[in-house]
C-alpha cells in the first residue's frame, strides 16, 4: 500500500470527508450514467458528499482501482471505508441499507 | 472474439452457478453496433454464502480478470445466493443508460 504516492492522497481524501465518490464527471454533471445513478442515490437521501472527478487526474484514477482492489468507477466511500461501486450502492439503496448506513455512522441525511 | 460465451463459460466453470445470465448492454452506450463492451451479469451461487457483496463482486473481477483488463469496458453484476434469489423472486435492477462518457472520453 505505502509504494503508489498517490494513495497518501487518496487517503486524505476519505479521510477529511466524511462521504466521498470517486466519480466521472461532477455531481452537477456526471459523465457516466454508473456514476450519475450513484449521485442519484445520494442526493435523494439528501446526504453531502464530496465528489472527486478522476477525469481530471489519470494518477487518481488509476490509483483509486489499486487502492481498494475495485476495477472500476464510480467508488463510494464513508467515514474513509470502501462502501461499493455502482450497483452494490444502487443495491443498498433499494433496500434501505445505504441510509441505515449513514445513520449507524452518525452523518446527516435528510430521507 | 465471443466476449459473451467467454464470460459465460468462466463464471459456469468457477461458481457453478444456480442461476446465469450474462447481458450484453453495450447497445445502451455509444460503441459501434455488434460491440461487446458493457455486459451485465446475473449469478446466483453457493460461492457467495457468507461473502459481502463486495467481496462476492471482488469474486466474479478475479474470475474475469482478463476480460476486464482486455475488451470488458463495463461490468455490472447482481450477486446473490440461492435463498436472496428466492426472496427477490428472481427480480433485477435496470441498467444506467449511458451518458456519452466513451465520447467524452475515450475508455
Amino acid at each position: 500500500m505505502s509504494e503508489n504516492p498517490v494513495f497518501a492522497q487518496i487517503k486524505q481524501e476519505v479521510d477529511d470527508n466524511d462521504v466521498v465518490l470517486f466519480m466521472k464527471g461532477t455531481p452537477m454533471f456526471p459523465q457516466c450514467g454508473f456514476s450519475a445513478a450513484v449521485v442519484q442515490a445520494l442526493s435523494t437521501i439528501g446526504v453531502k458528499f464530496k465528489g472527486v472527478n478522476v477525469l481530471d487526474d489519470m494518477e487518481i484514477r488509476e490509483g483509486i482501482k489499486a487502492y481498494t482492489n475495485w476495477p472500476t468507477i464510480p467508488q463510494l466511500y464513508v467515514k474513509g471505508e470502501f462502501v461499493g461501486g455502482c450497483d452494490i450502492i444502487r443495491e443498498m439503496f433499494e433496500t434501505g441499507e445505504l441510509k441505515q448506513l449513514l445513520d449507524e455512522k452518525g452523518i446527516e441525511n435528510a430521507a | 472474439m465471443h466476449v459473451q460465451q467467454s464470460i459465460e463459460r468462466k463464471l459456469t466453470e468457477s461458481l457453478t452457478p444456480d442461476h446465469l445470465e450474462v447481458i450484453n448492454e453495450s447497445h445502451m452506450h455509444s460503441v459501434p453496433p455488434g460491440s461487446e463492451s458493457h455486459f451485465k451479469v446475473i449469478v446466483v451461487s453457493p460461492r457467495f454464502d457468507g461473502l459481502n457483496r463486495i467481496k462476492r463482486h471482488q469474486t466474479v473481477n478475479a474470475v474475469l480478470a482478463d476480460e476486464l483488463a482486455g475488451p470488458i469496458h463495463a461490468l455490472s453484476m447482481e450477486t446473490y445466493t440461492a435463498g436472496e434469489w428466492q426472496t427477490r423472486g428472481g427480480r433485477t435492477l435496470a441498467s444506467p443508460q449511458c451518458m456519452g462518457g466513451a465520447k467524452a472520453e475515450a475508455g
